[in-house]
């Protein structure tokens, strides 16, 4: 078992276990917190495959800010007081068989597939990279994202507002 | 090296959890964390393709930047719904939203 | 390397960086605190234990070691433990990236990623989870308005400390910590960047919850904030955890702006630690001087002033390193 064989199962293994309290706990806090590791455990499989940048942006983003946004708003609606009331509605068997239904799809289809390799190695300094790239041949998308955000931050403030 | 079929299918499991999540929960903050989940099944996917697929660029872990970005969006306005569907009906709950349905 | 000798090395890094901040920075700089602000009130400060007052803080640690835990009858316990856990967690986490000095056989860091500064902002942001955790799980009306105030100080200064870091960044051109302090051969950032030294030492402040954005545990005001109803080791992890973030933030403060280890004469790691206790001096001075804001003029504050005014700056920097230095 090579280190990074071990260190991709233990990886696997909190994401799924945290994964599980989020979808299946009754208590929505918990709920929300159990995604830390969850965050947490998939920045470390990015780090396994050599994304560095990406995996410093997940914990920034995912784990430090829609984390703390996720747990404000339980906060300021009832969500912690609710634990008496049913969290789960009555789909719960037609959505538990679809989920399992698309999993064991996605699985019978990717282990059945053999996947090409392609050419080139991934840069050793992937911010430099991924800097050149979004300003190089990603610049379209770089500046329509800047505002989907912008246009996102706008229509947050205004739909959270109290109507005064 | 950790063949890429592994995680593909820790990607497929955790988008099938949160798929769970949205489908199953009658809280709204419940199934926004549910689309978190998935957004990052889809992330890891991207990720494991640039490095096993398309290594010569970093095209992968730029789409994954930009889903990130934009799942962070999504949560900002979905939980600004909710916090607004708060205040003027008091619930959170998807299931007691029917005021309009007739 | 082997993972067993990977693994390895990163328990004994655990373990040098827990040990290192329990005593240089909880232990030393709790005594340093009070000895400071007793000086400046006119005052001697802690005298009896030990040799004018240096184990004092041992002595603090031993008695809330002994003293009983306490849960909250309604309180969400798992939730209630598990904030412990994370709030100390994150702080130490901001070692890793910090040279402390460099010796002929390279920098003496722990491990020098190649996005460490975005690596320092990442482990700063994670605190704010752990507080929210711990304002929700003490299931007390104080605690839970002083989580949610930190948390909402804390996520609105970490901008203007993003955009501090990035304009360092800029103007050495990489995201590693080591390369940064390269870059200061000439110039410490202090000089070329005051401002974004300002801000970067504004929004520190504000991100640990000290005078004058302490209005969260302030004691007339909060009791203690999101951590009042802790007792024993638990309050000695979470002070240990506040002055652990402190002191991080000072040390990248001196990494990114006061050259890190850079100096004449005396070796690197003195160097490094002569600076970084300037740094505490002048906090633990700016505490004592000025007054505490209230909570609506901390946030304009960070919003409406840092966050324009480092944005310029990033814009002018650019400017600069774009056109001017071609």
């Amino acid at each position: 078992m090579t280190g990074e064989a071990i260190a991709f199962y233990a990886l696997a293994a909190v994401i799924l276990v945290s994964g599980l309290v989020v979808v299946s706990s009754p208590n929505i806090v918990h709920s929300a917190v159990a995604l830390v590791p969850a965050f947490l455990g998939i920045t470390g499989i990015y780090i396994l495959l050599g994304a560095e940048f990406v995996a410093g942006i997940q914990v920034l983003i995912y784990a430090g800010a829609i984390t703390v946004l996720l747990l404000f708003v339980i906060m300021l609606t009832e969500g912690g007081t609710g634990l008496r009331l049913q969290q789960r509605n009555e789909q719960g068997p037609v959505g538990a068989s679809v989920a399992v239904a698309i999993a064991v799809l996605l699985i019978a289809g990717v282990t059945h597939t053999t996947w090409g390799r392609g050419a080139g190695t991934l840069p050793a300094y992937t911010p430099g990279a991924i800097g050149q790239s979004f300003l190089g041949t990603n610049l379209l998308a770089f500046e329509g994202t800047s505002i989907v955000l912008l246009v996102s931050l706008i229509g947050a403030v205004i739909i959270a507002r109290k109507e005064e | 090296m950790v063949p890429l079929a592994d995680y593909l299918v820790l990607s497929a499991v955790v988008f099938a959890l949160g798929l769970y999540a949205v489908v199953t929960r009658r809280n709204g903050v419940a199934i926004l964390m549910g689309i978190e989940l998935m957004l990052n099944a889809a992330n890891i996917n991207l990720v494991a393709f640039n490095k096993y697929a398309a290594p010569g660029a970093v095209q992968g872990q730029i789409f994954a930047l930009i889903v990130i970005t934009l799942a962070a969006c999504e949560a900002a306005v979905g939980l600004a719904l909710v916090l607004a569907a708060y205040r003027s009906l008091e619930t959170i709950h998807v299931d007691e939203i029917n005021v309009m349905r007739w | 390397m082997s993972w067993s000798h990977e693994l390895w090395r990163a328990i004994e890094g655990t373990v040098l960086i827990f040990s290192g901040v329990a005593v240089l920075a909880a232990m030393f700089g709790v005594l340093l605190e009070r000895k400071i602000s007793g000086w400046m009130q006119s005052r001697l400060g802690p005298k009896h234990v030990g040799p004018q007052g240096l184990l004092q803080t041992i002595a603090d640690t031993i008695k809330l070691l002994q003293k009983e835990n306490i849960v909250p009858r309604n309180a969400d316990a798992t939730i209630f433990a598990s904030a412990v856990l994370v709030v100390p967690l994150a702080a130490l986490l901001d070692y890793v990236v910090i040279p402390f000095g460099t010796t002929r056989f390279g920098p003496l860091i722990f491990r020098d990623l190649n996005i460490g500064v975005l690596y320092f902002a990442a482990t700063s942001s994670l605190v704010v989870v752990g507080i929210l955790m711990a304002g929700w799980g003490s299931n007390n009306k104080y605690a839970l308005v002083g989580g949610l105030r930190s948390a909402s100080q804390m996520v609105s200064y970490e901008i203007p400390m993003g955009l501090a870091l990035i304009t360092v960044a800029l103007l050495a051109g990489s995201l590693s910590t080591v390369k940064i302090v390269a870059a200061q051969a000439r110039w410490w950032y202090a000089v070329e960047q005051p401002l974004a030294f300002l801000i970067f030492l504004t929004a520190a402040v504000a991100e640990v919850n000290r005078v004058p954005f302490d209005l969260v545990e302030a004691e007339s005001e909060l009791v203690a904030g999101y951590f009042s109803e802790y007792t024993g080791m638990r309050f000695a992890l979470f002070q240990l955890g506040e002055y652990g973030e402190m002191f991080a933030m000072a040390a990248m403060a001196v990494t990114l702006f006061l050259g890190g280890w850079r100096g004449p004469v005396l070796p690197p790691v003195l160097w490094f630690v002569i600076k970084l206790y300037a740094l505490i001096f002048v906090f633990i001075w700016v505490r004592w001087t000025y007054p505490r804001f209230r909570i609506d003029q901390l946030l304009n504050f960070a919003w409406k002033v840092l966050i324009p005014v480092g944005l310029a700056n990033l814009v002018a920097t650019a400017f600069f390193v774009m056109v001017v230095r071609r």
